[in-house]
């Protein structure tokens, strides 16, 4: 039983294309994180899903119920905006029962509902403030007390966590995550933030230029990036791109060229096999799959290809240390554990770990299977 | 380094130029400071001093006491000025508001030829209250303005007359002001409806809440720091009118109909020759502002105090 689903989306304003054509469905109680960068089209995507922008073609349904044509507040839906929108003039009390006002609810069950939100976040303090007195995560707080009362059957949030200081951002995004664990809402999470994405998600859409790139769990999203904008925007920081050829006619080698020098070659994990004419091939491969060769360590040696590689930059974050390197010419980083971290200047042997690695198709971008 | 710091290493102690400088701003500044000291509290003070004096034609310095400020309110054309200034100050004001609001919120709905709108709306703020007052003087007039129009169209029986009339001119001077005054007023209600945040209004929207709940409970209150401003402008132009009147009824009329404070305070020193009379008057005056500026003021600090208090 899907709660939402969306099907051939379309939205234009005047000639330009914002969505073109999105594709995309959340189960009952599922959270679906829409993420991608700026000017992507998901924000005015959730517009569309809340009714708030109108649709050029293609058909949204909330529970199955077609809704292309209905008002936002028929939709049976609850937002948390990203300015949080409170109304200032009122209390944190009437902000929340603005929207059973104009329902007309009963005076009863309006105290009912407040009193069940505000137990539910721990805001009861707070109901006869107005917004302007409370914190940043206050007012976060209020703003999904607001969405609650609704019991919607559907949950927007448009990037809540954005105005937040970084250090608040984490609590209270491990509070969305329990929070939705508790009311096991269908909810619509966009974010420009991987993390985020990654973290609360329980299905991830990747959205880049109007169009849904790849509609996944998270571990699929990260593991298998669909194409190469996916797997160079999940994760931070980047994945490594390195543009390579195959190297033989059984397709169990990648050939790097370097520059004057003899081309790098590397040993695939698994032989690429009829790839015909389009030989050229972008490997693409994780910070924290590169790890310092150690002879003992590597159990299954055909997993991993050699190459020695000059160290160029050493940034410590604490609990991990980023090393650029130079590899066949081109700069890219590792992950590595600080007490293993080489220092500038050193040249390295380096083993990456090509059953993790992923490959790209030089033309389409797309992920060779 | 500049050079004044050169010399200043040199001599001992700030050199003349070093000095200058730092009393640039004094100097640049004293003059209109010094101006307004003299106009505002001297002229006020040396006008108060005069109302408590028995001068008539010139000043004189005769100490009367508050005499004046008993007498004048059993003068009959003080207190038709008076009320003439309550009367006017409530319903223009409140309608000026009340249109000005209204125009704001119709050009808001994205009208097209908005741009139009707005100056067509605004235009009378930028005549003044004299050409104001002279153009609607013509129009009311029953020889030239509306009444003859609609006769010349084949009503003969239409009267429009208003500022002949003693009992209806002082309305013909309420509705020439606001008609002046609430492009002004929407002026500023539209660019505190441009500054509700969109987000709210879409929170508004997926709360249920139509259109005139909306702008009921959400936006208008957001902007009610706009009215109190606008409602105390308006009302410090009330205060003063003169040149509406002078322009519009020739001074007050029909009779002392339309006089008010102002007039009034013109009519007895530079007419009659009654300068303390006219002293007092303007002290009245004076005081009305005050009532209306100074809590207005005091509110502003207020508020800006509590919010750098909270943030």
């Amino acid at each position: 039983m899907s709660s939402l689903t969306i099907s051939k989306l379309r939205k234009s304003f005047g000639p330009v294309e914002v969505l073109k054509g999105v594709d995309l469905e959340a189960r009952t109680g599922e959270f679906v994180a829409l993420v991608g960068p700026s000017g992507c089209g998901k924000s005015t995507l959730l517009a569309m899903i809340a009714g708030l922008e109108t649709i050029s073609s293609g058909e949204i349904r909330i529970d199955g119920r077609l809704v292309n044509s209905v008002a936002p507040k028929d939709r049976d839906i609850a937002m948390v905006f990203q300015s949080y929108a409170l109304y200032p003039t009122m209390t944190v009390r009437q902000n929340i029962t603005f929207g059973m006002e104009s329902r007309h609810v009963p005076r009863a069950v309006q105290d009912e509902a407040v009193k069940r939100v505000a137990a539910l976040l721990q805001i009861e303090p707070l109901l006869q403030r107005k917004p302007g007195q409370l914190s940043g995560g206050q007012r976060q707080r209020v703003a999904m007390g607001r969405a609650l009362v609704r019991d919607p059957k559907l949950f927007l949030f448009d990037e809540p966590l954005s105005n937040l200081d970084a250090k608040l951002r984490v609590e209270m995004r491990s509070e969305i995550k329990r929070l939705h664990q508790r009311v096991g809402k269908t909810t619509i999470y966009v974010t420009h933030d991987q993390v985020e994405a990654m973290t609360l998600a329980s299905r991830i859409a990747v959205m880049h230029k109007g169009e849904l790139q790849q509609f996944d769990v998270p571990r699929m999203v990260y593991d298998r990036p669909a194409n190469m904008f996916v797997a160079g925007f999940m994760g931070s920081p980047s994945m490594n791109f390195l543009s390579a050829e195959i190297g033989d006619e059984q397709g169990s080698t990648l050939k790097l060229a370097n520059g004057d020098d003899a081309p790098l070659t590397l040993g695939l994990a698994s032989p690429l096999a009829g790839r015909g004419a389009s030989r050229n091939i972008i490997l693409g491969v994780r910070p924290e799959h590169i790890s310092l060769h150690h002879p003992e360590r590597v159990a299954d040696k055909r997993a991993y290809a050699l190459a020695s590689a000059p160290v160029e930059i050493v940034e410590p974050t604490g609990a991990e240390t980023m090393v650029g390197l130079r590899l066949a010419g081109r700069e890219i980083t590792a992950r590595f554990e600080p007490h293993e971290a080489p220092e500038v200047g050193q040249t390295v042997t380096l083993a990456l770990d090509m059953s993790k690695a992923c490959l790209f198709d030089a033309q389409t971008e797309r992920l060779i299977n | 380094m500049t050079e004044a710091t050169i010399l200043a290493e040199h001599g001992s102690g700030p050199s003349l130029r070093e000095r200058l400088q730092h009393a640039m701003p004094f100097i640049v500044l004293a003059p209109s400071l010094l101006a307004s000291f003299i106009y505002v509290f001297v002229f006020t003070i040396w006008t108060f001093y005069i109302s408590l004096s028995d001068s008539s034609l010139l000043p004189t310095y005769h100490f009367v006491g508050f005499e004046h400020y008993v007498s004048i309110w059993a003068n009959k054309r003080w207190t038709i000025a008076y009320s003439n200034l309550l009367l006017y100050s409530v319903l223009y004001v409140s309608l000026a508001i009340l249109i000005g609001l209204g125009l704001a919120i119709a050009i808001d709905q994205r009208v097209r030829g908005e741009a139009i709108w707005r100056t067509i709306f605004l235009y009378p703020l930028a005549v003044s209250f004299a050409v104001t007052g002279t153009v609607w003087a013509w129009l009311y007039s029953p020889n030239a303005g509306i009444e003859f129009f609609v006769r010349s169209l084949g009503w003969t029986d239409f009267t429009f007359r208003l500022t002949t009339d003693r009992n209806l001119a002082i309305y013909a001077v309420i509705a020439t002001g606001i008609w002046q005054s609430s492009g002004f007023a929407m002026a500023l209600f539209l660019a505190g409806l441009r500054s509700v945040d969109p987000d709210l209004l879409k929170a508004a929207q997926i709360d249920g809440a139509g259109p005139f709940r909306t702008y009921r409970k959400v936006i208008i209150p957001t902007i009610a720091p706009i009215f109190i401003a606008v409602a105390v402008v308006l009302l410090q132009f009330a205060i003063r009118t003169f040149d509406l009147v002078a322009a519009l009824t020739n001074n007050g009329g029909p009779g002392i109909a339309t006089t008010f404070p102002a007039t009034y305070v013109y009519d007895l020193m530079f007419q009659r020759g009654q300068i303390a009379e006219g002293a007092t008057a303007a002290i009245l005056m004076l005081g009305a502002l005050a009532f209306v500026l100074v809590p207005y003021s005091l509110w502003l600090v207020w508020r800006r105090r509590r919010e750098s208090a909270h943030g």
